[in-house]
């Protein structure tokens, strides 16, 4: 298991954290219970497991939802 | 190219606005309505893009966002043919998300200049024996670093060589620099005013201290509290249930006009937004001030308090022994006498003794002989030929020195104060009497005060000290309960008890042997110099070690839940209005309840940043 850290552009609407939640939770890699939104801080954790997903996925389908990724890390869990 | 248009949303905003215009001035001087429904039916289309795309691609994963509403009505009034409202609808929900921006990035503004305060590079050691820039990722536990005058101390680690002064004000709160040499530890984010240290990385990136306290904020900005989990829970089936509704009315009576009003009207803004803008807002105001509240459920039960237990040593008192009373026996020699005391007292490592060399300072140093430390009793020795006992009355007894009985009447009286006694005798003659007090901090007295003046009912003292002195201490701070003796299991029991009676229990200690009671009290405060597990275990941390940010922290409480409660009711009274005038009057429309709508948001955030601004008024 890894943990992702997802530094996204300022969320202003708490709505937002909503979708990219409901997104997130779509990926069968990624531990559910793990994931959070952090609206003020504009971030995104979640736990995943590396072989089943990789965070680059998860990334690209954020930009698409039309949300900016400004950095993210990855770190052993 | 979707991605560029949602990029550019301020843009978007900037031409829909500027055609709006060009199509209203040509309205009104040349009345040309044919040319004004050009621009308006341009700015339409422009600015409903972006919207358009957001609702997509939250509908691909079965969202119903507010785009979705926004979308819908606006494509209403194109079929209606009303350009006008089309075109200013967008034009202010997009300008209304570039507002909010504007003043949100301000409310999490004091969460970012902490941010920033990290560290971003590092001078490491390498493998020509040079040092060189490196990004702080690149540092890794272990490593040898070089921190220069002016520069952030990059990691968390320990000097190896060099000397300087660092302000810890980051970590500790404490503005006064501390000196640091070989084997002292230092702290990422804290700040070398001068000289220059060499230093092994021990914990690097998200495990140094002030990693933690930044996680922990942002953590804690986004706790949420059960309220908050409620409206969004009830925002998520609320969007969607606006839409049906609208969708209702329209099949109802094929009017058009009303059934996009609905949507736009029932837009949830200011709702959803108003509980975590003020968290924001207050917890960052507290950040600022070396407050640190965990989330805003903490907040909420702190504001409610109505015991506060307090441990005594490190807490209410200093932790740091000192002489607060001295009696002179013999004004023969004085300097002398002080002297063989500091001279003797010197060689011991004890921290009655450390308060006695602080106490009498810098005297010539004398050529001691031979040092015998009693247990539990003190010291005897041979200084400048002299033979000196320094301790308790037992010690001295044994010793067969003679006390005359106005000295222990003294030592009575000392006692009943409070202080540990020590007696100096010099050849078999009691000279001296020293009173030694764990002191209390300043300011703790009016700050109790202030904090039964705010209702909190109970006050209560407990210590692993004996009962007398802690009655003693009681008296002095006007607390009403007080106990002695207690280990830390007995104070757990204790406040287990207490949570029977009464409602909300905060225990504040120091963080460091507490955690027990830390972690059970309902709210558990700890006063730290910025350690782990008082980070770790309590859910207020009052960084900077201050009592005075007690009441501070309980007003910033208060304050925080009214501007919540500010904020809601904003939030429920706009939309009230809204529907009334929606059903008995008829100057409603889509235009006006976009404006009301992004209007109500903009006022939630703006009274939310009036926390930043609060300051903490003694008295």
């Amino acid at each position: 298991m890894k943990k992702a850290i997802i530094q996204l552009e300022p969320l202003v609407c708490p709505s937002c954290t909503n979708k990219i939640e409901t997104l997130v939770h779509k990926y069968n890699g990624v531990n559910h219970d793990s994931v959070k939104v952090l609206f003020n801080a504009s971030k995104l954790k979640f736990t995943f497991n590396e072989d089943r997903i990789s965070v680059e996925e998860v990334v690209n389908a954020i930009t698409k939802l039309g949300y900016q990724v400004v950095k993210f890390d990855i770190k052993d869990v | 190219m979707i991605n560029k248009i949602l990029k550019s949303k301020n843009y978007i905003s900037l031409i829909c606005g500027t055609l709006i215009i060009l199509g209203l001035i040509i309205k009104y001087t040349f009345h040309d309505e044919i040319i004004m429904s050009i621009f308006l039916i341009l700015a339409s289309i422009i600015g409903i893009l972006p919207i358009m795309i957001q609702a997509y691609q939250a509908l691909k994963i079965r969202v119903i966002s507010i785009d979705l509403l926004v979308t819908i009505a606006v494509l209403g009034a194109f079929i209606i043919k009303n350009y006008e409202e089309s075109s200013i609808v967008t034009f202010l929900f997009l300008f209304g998300v570039y507002l909010e921006q504007r003043t949100l990035s301000k409310t999490r503004s004091a969460i970012k200049e902490l941010i920033e305060m990290a560290p971003e590079s590092a001078f490491k050691l390498n493998d020509f024996g040079e040092y060189e820039e490196v990004d702080i990722d690149e540092v890794n536990v272990g490593d040898n670093l070089l921190v220069k005058t002016g520069n952030k101390v990059p990691v968390d680690g320990k000097v190896i060589t060099g000397e300087g002064y660092i302000n810890e004000a980051s970590i500790t709160g404490e503005p006064t620099p501390v000196h640091k040499t070989t084997g002292c530890k230092v702290y990422a984010g804290t700040i070398l005013e001068n000289g220059s240290l060499h230093i092994i990385a021990e914990r690097v990136g998200e495990d140094t201290t002030f990693s933690k306290i930044i996680e922990l904020v942002e953590e804690a900005q986004d706790a949420k509290s059960n309220a908050e989990r409620f409206i969004d829970h009830f925002a998520k089936y609320y969007t969607p249930l606006v839409l049906l509704v609208a969708l209702i009315v329209y099949l109802y009576s094929f009017n058009l006009e009303l059934a996009i009003t609905i949507l736009v009207l029932g837009c949830p803004g200011a709702l959803v937004i108003g509980i975590p803008v003020a968290n924001v807002a207050g917890i960052g105001r507290g950040a600022r001030s070396g407050i640190l509240f965990k989330g805003s459920e903490v907040i909420n039960d702190f504001s409610s308090v109505d015991t506060i237990v307090f441990d005594k040593t490190g807490t209410l008192t200093t932790g740091k022994p000192e002489v607060s009373e001295v009696k002179i026996y013999d004004h023969h020699n004085l300097d002398y006498t002080y002297a063989l005391l500091v001279s003797i007292e010197k060689t011991v490592d004890h921290p009655l003794a450390k308060a006695i060399v602080n106490h009498f300072g810098v005297v010539s140093n004398l050529l001691v002989e031979k040092v015998n430390v009693i247990r539990g009793g003190g010291l005897k020795g041979i200084v400048d030929n002299k033979e000196v006992i320094i301790g308790n009355v037992t010690l001295l007894e044994d010793e067969k020195v003679d006390i005359p009985d106005y000295i222990y009447k003294d030592v009575n009286d000392l006692i009943l104060n409070g202080h540990t006694i020590v007696l100096v005798s010099i050849n078999n003659e009691c000279k001296l009497l020293i009173g030694i007090k764990d002191q209390i901090r300043p300011t703790v007295k009016e700050e109790l005060n202030r904090l039964k003046r705010f209702g909190v009912k109970n006050l209560v003292v407990l210590s692993g000290d004996n009962q007398g002195s802690v009655n003693i201490l009681a008296n002095e701070l006007g607390i009403n309960e007080a106990y002695g003796s207690m280990l830390p299991q007995d104070k757990v029991k204790f406040i287990e008890d207490l949570q029977k009676h009464v409602r909300v229990v905060a225990f504040v200690g120091d963080g460091v042997n507490d955690s027990p009671s830390l972690a059970l009290a309902n709210i558990g405060i700890s006063l730290s110099s910025g350690t782990d597990v008082a980070i770790e275990t309590s859910d207020v941390v009052l960084i900077n070690n201050d009592f005075i940010n007690l009441t501070f922290a309980l007003k910033l409480s208060r304050k925080i839940m009214n501007n919540m409660k500010q904020n809601i009711a904003i939030a429920l009274l706009v939309v009230v209005i809204l529907l009334l005038s929606l059903i008995f009057g008829d100057w409603m429309n889509m235009t006006i309840g976009m404006f009301v709508h992004e209007a109500s948001i903009l006022a939630v955030i703006l009274n939310s940043m009036r926390l930043l601004k609060y300051k903490h008024k003694k008295g």
